[in-house]
């Protein structure tokens, strides 16, 4: 911010913000492409390459691929492979953490039973790509994207509705009360696990993705699997829409203002309560979304899917700030890139390489990247 | 019936007359209840008041909920496993196992609070699901010393098992065998701990616990030590946990990371302590018996049930025997809802209430 000559007499204290700060408020944003490359070059060293066989290449050369020798491109091609891995399971990650972050925002109300709608969008989801097995055998990609789409639309709808049954018996009841909140939510979690083993069944459930989502795209010599770009696009639709409807809606409006200070929106007059359950269904309806991508992803489901998966998102919720999107979607990305990358150079360390990374943000900012809920 | 007193000492008669009668019951299990798996149930029974209790500790006179509580009880299994599979079967083994068990259980209990207790309940509770899972799939990983996702058999001193015979006579129509000797091995460790744990709890240090769990920052303007209080009552219940799992591994000659860290285990301690009553220590030994005499008997009473109406089927799936744990679910549920001090709390009546 270097100002020019012109005097300000209004101004007695020029307002000047340091790099630091500057870079401060931009650092979550950074974090992501400095773990991509990070990951690249952990890699690297792995592959026990001397790094000036590529790295000058790569800093002054051109197209640096072509000169690249063949072991360097296979690490490449990896790492290629893995961040579009990584960036995929962020992004399912983040379509289930979103709801739940806001909704801590928005109500102060942490919702330990959030597992449970990723499971029902999953099994919801599985249940009517099976019905509609003939459009997903079909080699069509219309009709397979169309059986996709309509199972994913179920699934959030069963989700959204299991939500808006969830916040009025389970929730509503001990608003307010951390502890208790804490305790009757794992009730409900376990409650809905049960039922799902009921109608279900007790066995995991396998299922075959649809046609044209199986193989993958071979770009310059790396495989980009197709299912794994559709979960990225879709991730970032969401992330997009929500920020827009954050942003630029009344809605969006009021649910900022109430996550940041919900005293002073309930005095000019909004029904926070009716906003909360607003929320509460889209968050959970989302990670219904994100339970069926997860059940394609990994093409077997389980009653207890959305509980273990609980570990993740409360992993990328508490990195991210309680109640803020952004870093929410930033926290997930780090979260799944992380994974990935942990996973393919020491697989024992994944989830622990998780918790070390939340442990560092923890003591770099502890109320998470970007917190949005204030002064609670 | 006549009421010969008021409602309220009424349930505290029945409280105490209910605590006798299930101390005497497994004071006297080997002879009341003849086979082994009666006697398994009991021993179950007192490895997990033990453990339950630990978890009330921290649950309902901290207020501190902790999803990690299962790493302590893996702590002390392990340590118990893990130095008599080195070091052969001996009481040396099993005493220095219990107690390298219960050190290590203190040492991580007080990083965990150091780090992570000044946070607010809510990401402490997150927190502490994601360490116990990362320690869970860290044991797995380990094969080389923890035996992996087999798990550890061992072997305990020769005293301990059924091949020792101490009476030529059977006394009571009950052969009095080692393994008889190893229950009581238990009951009686496991008594001495709620013992103590009671002295603890009704100690000042208890009604300081109290005090923070009720209001922190008054508690802090009295002038305690919120932070200092929570990490000693956090490593206590560490203490406590972990010598309930040695006791376990004993009775089970074997650990694995399925019998002592999973997620399900923690859930039905959260369950057993809630249902019976937090804050009450008490509580701890009338949950935990409900629970374990409700997943051996609630199944044969829900097939029996569920024999009588097939022609409905979504009320013959709903009594499903396997679906045994829906109906304790919503039982929990309920519990938090209408008797949120438990069971104890409610035959006491009044007194105060957890947030």
């Amino acid at each position: 911010m270097t100002e020019g000559a012109a005097p300000a007499p209004v101004h007695t204290l020029p307002i000047r913000v340091g790099l630091v700060q500057r870079i401060g408020e931009w650092a979550p944003y950074l974090l992501v492409p400095c773990v991509i490359v990070a990951g690249l070059l952990v890699m690297a060293m792995q592959a026990a390459l001397p790094p000036d066989q590529w790295l000058i290449p790569a800093l002054f050369g051109g197209p640096f691929w072509l000169d690249l020798p063949s072991a360097m491109l296979g690490v490449l091609a990896s790492w290629t492979t893995l961040t579009l891995a990584g960036l995929a399971m962020g992004m399912m990650i983040f379509l289930m953490a979103s709801g739940l972050t806001l909704v801590f925002g928005l109500m102060d109300v942490v919702n330990f039973g959030h597992g449970a709608f990723i499971s029902v969008g999953a099994f919801v989801g599985v249940s009517a790509m099976l019905a509609l097995s003939a459009w997903t055998g079909a080699p069509s990609l219309s009709l397979n994207l169309a059986a996709v789409g309509l199972s994913a639309a179920a699934a959030m709808g069963v989700a959204g509705g299991l939500g808006l049954v969830f916040e009025r018996v389970i929730v509503r009841p001990v608003y307010g009360a951390h502890l208790k909140q804490i305790l009757v939510t794992v009730g409900g979690l376990i409650i809905v696990e049960q039922l799902i083993q009921m109608v279900w069944g007790p066995d995991e459930i396998f299922l075959a993705r649809p046609h044209a989502l199986k193989g993958s795209i071979v770009f310059h010599g790396v495989a980009l699997e197709t299912y794994r770009l559709l979960a990225v696009a879709v991730g970032l639709a969401v992330l997009t829409s929500l920020l827009v409807l954050l942003r630029w809606t009344k809605i969006g409006l009021i649910v900022r203002a109430g996550v940041e200070n919900g005293e002073m929106v309930e005095a000019m007059g909004y029904r926070l309560r009716r906003v909360f359950v607003l929320v509460f269904v889209a968050g959970s309806a989302l990670a219904g979304l994100g339970g069926i991508l997860w059940a394609l992803y990994q093409e077997t489901i389980t009653a207890s899917m959305g509980g273990d998966l609980m570990v993740l998102v409360f992993i990328v919720i508490i990195i991210g700030g309680l109640g803020s999107v952004e870093g929410c979607f930033i926290g997930a990305l780090l979260v799944g890139l992380m994974q990935n990358y942990t996973a393919f150079l020491e697989p024992k360390l994944a989830l622990v390489s998780n918790i070390g990374l939340m442990v560092v943000i923890l003591m770099w900012r502890p109320q998470g990247m970007m917190p949005a809920a204030k002064g609670r | 019936m006549t009421v010969i007193a008021s409602p309220r000492s009424f349930g505290r008669i029945l409280l105490g007359v209910i605590l006798i009668g299930v101390f005497l019951s497994l004071a006297c299990a080997p002879f009341l209840f003849p086979g082994t798996r009666a006697l398994d149930t009991a021993a179950r029974i007192c490895v997990f008041i033990a453990f339950v209790a630990s978890y009330d500790l921290l649950l309902g006179y901290a207020g501190i909920v902790s999803f990690a509580h299962t790493i302590f009880f893996g702590f002390g299994a392990y340590g118990v496993a893990i130095t008599s599979a080195q070091m052969g079967r001996s009481f040396e083994a099993l005493g220095l196992g219990a107690v390298l068990g219960v050190m290590g259980a203190v040492a991580l209990a007080a990083v965990i609070g150091l780090f992570s207790l000044r946070v607010r309940a809510i990401f402490f509770a997150m927190i502490t699901l994601a360490v116990a899972s990362a320690a869970a799939v860290l044991v797995s990983q380990m094969s080389a010393l923890t035996g992996g996702e087999d798990g550890l058999t061992f072997q305990i001193p020769k005293g301990l098992t059924s091949a020792a015979i101490y009476a030529s006579e059977p006394v009571f129509g009950v052969r009095l065998t080692g393994k008889i000797a190893n229950y009581y091995v238990i009951f009686a460790v496991s008594l001495g701990l709620i013992a103590l744990m009671l002295r603890i709890v009704n100690a000042p240090f208890g009604r300081v616990l109290q005090a923070i769990r009720e209001n922190e920052f008054r508690a802090e303007a009295i002038g305690y030590r919120v932070v200092g209080y929570r990490v000693a009552v956090t490593c206590l219940s560490a203490a406590f946990a972990a010598m309930a799992g040695a006791l376990y591994a004993i009775w089970l000659r074997y650990v694995g990371p399925d019998t002592v860290l999973s997620f399900g285990i923690m859930i039905d301690v959260l369950i057993m302590t809630v249902i019976g009553g937090m804050g009450t220590i008490y509580g701890a030994v009338i949950g935990t018996v409900l629970f374990m005499l409700a997943r051996s008997y609630l199944q044969d009473v829900m097939g029996s049930l569920g024999a009588v109406v097939p022609d409905y089927p979504v009320l013959a799936a709903l009594l499903n025997p396997d679906r045994w744990q829906l109906w304790i679910g919503v039982l929990f549920v309920l519990s938090i809802y209408f008797f949120p001090n438990g069971i104890v709390g409610r035959l006491r009546g009044g007194g105060p209430k957890p947030r």
